[in-house]
């Protein structure tokens, strides 16, 4: 079972200089721009199996509950979470196919 | 219709009906006055006081009634934030708190405070190290929930209010869903609970503060509850939630190593039963009657209004259901699946058969939902 702590300490007012995150590309975007969770999760389990294994498909969501579910999704369902793209409105998840 | 939502609140226990008729005969006068019938109201509540304090492991005089949990929250952390401010500003919660902690928490962030939130791990559970470090030699007040109420996780009390005594910072432990469930277990400066979590009226709620806790009102005066709470005290209602407690808790005993098999066995079941299900909460250190798990690619409401549907009364953390669109602060901080969200919690007397049942409809309700949506599998 991963017991590995999550979020460290948080101290509020937290000094906001978030680091520029990047990641590899991805080669095939879904867009589940406006729809709720979780059919963001829904349309990455359906099409996951667009690309290749080792590569990488990102889902571009912004219903909140998607910067949960889709790490969770990638640990119960044994793929990757590679990294969190912040888009102008909501994120793109990359997620690396394993098998 | 069989109910599996006694996390939200427990059927009124007949124990406190039978005392709620009582008091309402002999406990209607105001127990502050000195006549008669006012005396007799009095005795009433401080009996009833007297009862929930020896359960809770405290003194009549540190236990006061308050209308709900919730004020009993705002209070106790208000309260002790006011009365330590030259102490300092600097306030501790668990991530998984109940939202009235941070709520009050929150509240005291925009009037200057600062605020130190402890993560959890997978389960649900604080690190007891990580929060001993949280605390600061201006850190006011502590708060840290007995157990949680979205996965039933126990929280280390026993070691952060070890940690908080060394680092001399007073700890309010929310105890609202294990009170009269499991033992209390002691070293808090501050203690609230729920009656209605536990068989009693709704509009009970306990607050207890320490005697050697420093502690002040944040609201206007009153004379009431040692002038802790505001307002008329509903007698009636309070002796009937002492009468529930007692009750309650003796059947506890008993019924609570029961419940938890029943809970072992929807913890063991519903993932081979139904694909893509993940059972949350820490399986030991639980809450002997709550389970929460989430169902890949469902709707928490839909499997909810599914499930009511087939005569089962439960409960959901999913965002859907909430009145805010954000998903449950509980399973974002644990990086748990966010919707798909039943959490079934037993209430006293629920009979196996019910979970036999419960366990044999859910495997069709995921599926249908999950054809509705289009997923394959």
């Amino acid at each position: 079972m991963g017991l590995k702590r999550r979020r460290a300490v948080r101290e509020t007012p937290a000094p906001e200089t978030p680091p520029v995150i990047t990641g590899p590309r991805a080669l095939v975007t879904i867009d589940a721009l406006g729809r709720k969770c979780p059919i963001p999760i829904i349309m990455l389990a359906e099409r996951i199996g667009e690309v290749p294994v080792g590569e990488i498909i990102a889902v571009k969501a912004d219903d909140v509950a998607a910067r949960t579910d889709v790490p969770a999704w990638c640990r119960m369902k044994s793929q990757d979470f590679v990294w969190e793209e912040t888009l102008p409105r909501g994120w793109a998840f990359h997620v690396r196919r394993n098998y | 219709m069989a109910y599996f939502d006694a996390a939200s609140t427990e059927p009124l226990h007949p124990a406190a009906r039978e005392a709620l008729l009582g008091a309402l005969e002999g406990g209607w006068a105001d127990p502050q006055r000195l006549y008669g019938s006012a005396r007799r109201s009095r005795m009433l509540l401080e009996r009833a006081r007297a009862q929930v304090a020896a359960a809770f492991g405290a003194r009549a005089d540190e236990t006061s009634f308050t209308s709900s949990g919730t004020q009993a929250i705002h209070l106790g952390v208000l309260g002790t934030l006011h009365a330590r401010r030259r102490a300092g500003r600097h306030l501790v919660v668990g991530a998984v708190e109940h939202s009235s902690v941070l709520h009050a928490a929150g509240r005291h962030e925009r009037e200057g405070g600062t605020v130190t939130t402890v993560g959890v791990d997978r389960t649900g559970r604080v690190d007891p190290e990580e929060f001993a470090a949280a605390l600061r030699p201006d850190t006011a007040l502590a708060c840290l929930q007995s157990a949680n109420h979205e996965v039933g996780t126990l929280q280390p009390v026993a070691e952060v209010a070890e940690a908080c005594r060394a680092a001399r910072v007073p700890l309010l432990v929310d105890a609202a869903q294990s009170a009269g469930r499991a033992p209390i277990l002691g070293g808090w400066s501050l203690l609230t609970a729920s009656a209605h979590k536990w068989g009693g009226p709704p509009g009970v709620g306990v607050l207890v503060v320490r005697k050697n806790t420093r502690w002040r009102s944040p609201l206007p005066e009153d004379e009431r509850e040692s002038r802790r709470v505001p307002g008329f005290e509903n007698v009636p209602a309070i002796v009937a939630a002492a009468a529930a407690l007692e009750a309650y808790g003796a059947e506890m005993e008993l019924d609570a190593p029961r419940l938890s098999a029943l809970v072992d066995l929807i913890r063991e079941r519903a993932p081979r039963l139904v694909e893509d299900v993940e059972v949350i909460g820490h399986p030991v250190e639980r809450l002997p009657h709550l389970v929460t798990f989430s169902c890949l690619y469902v709707e928490g409401e839909a499997l909810l209004t599914e499930l009511d549907r087939l005569g089962f009364e439960v409960s959901s953390g999913s965002s859907c259901t909430a009145d805010t669109l954000r998903p449950s602060h509980v399973l974002e901080a644990m990086g748990v699946i966010t919707h798909g969200n039943v959490r079934v919690s037993l209430s006293r007397g629920t009979r196996a058969a019910d979970v036999d049942r419960f366990l044999a409809v859910l495997p069709g309700a995921v599926r249908r939902l999950r054809q509705t949506s289009g997923v394959t599998g």
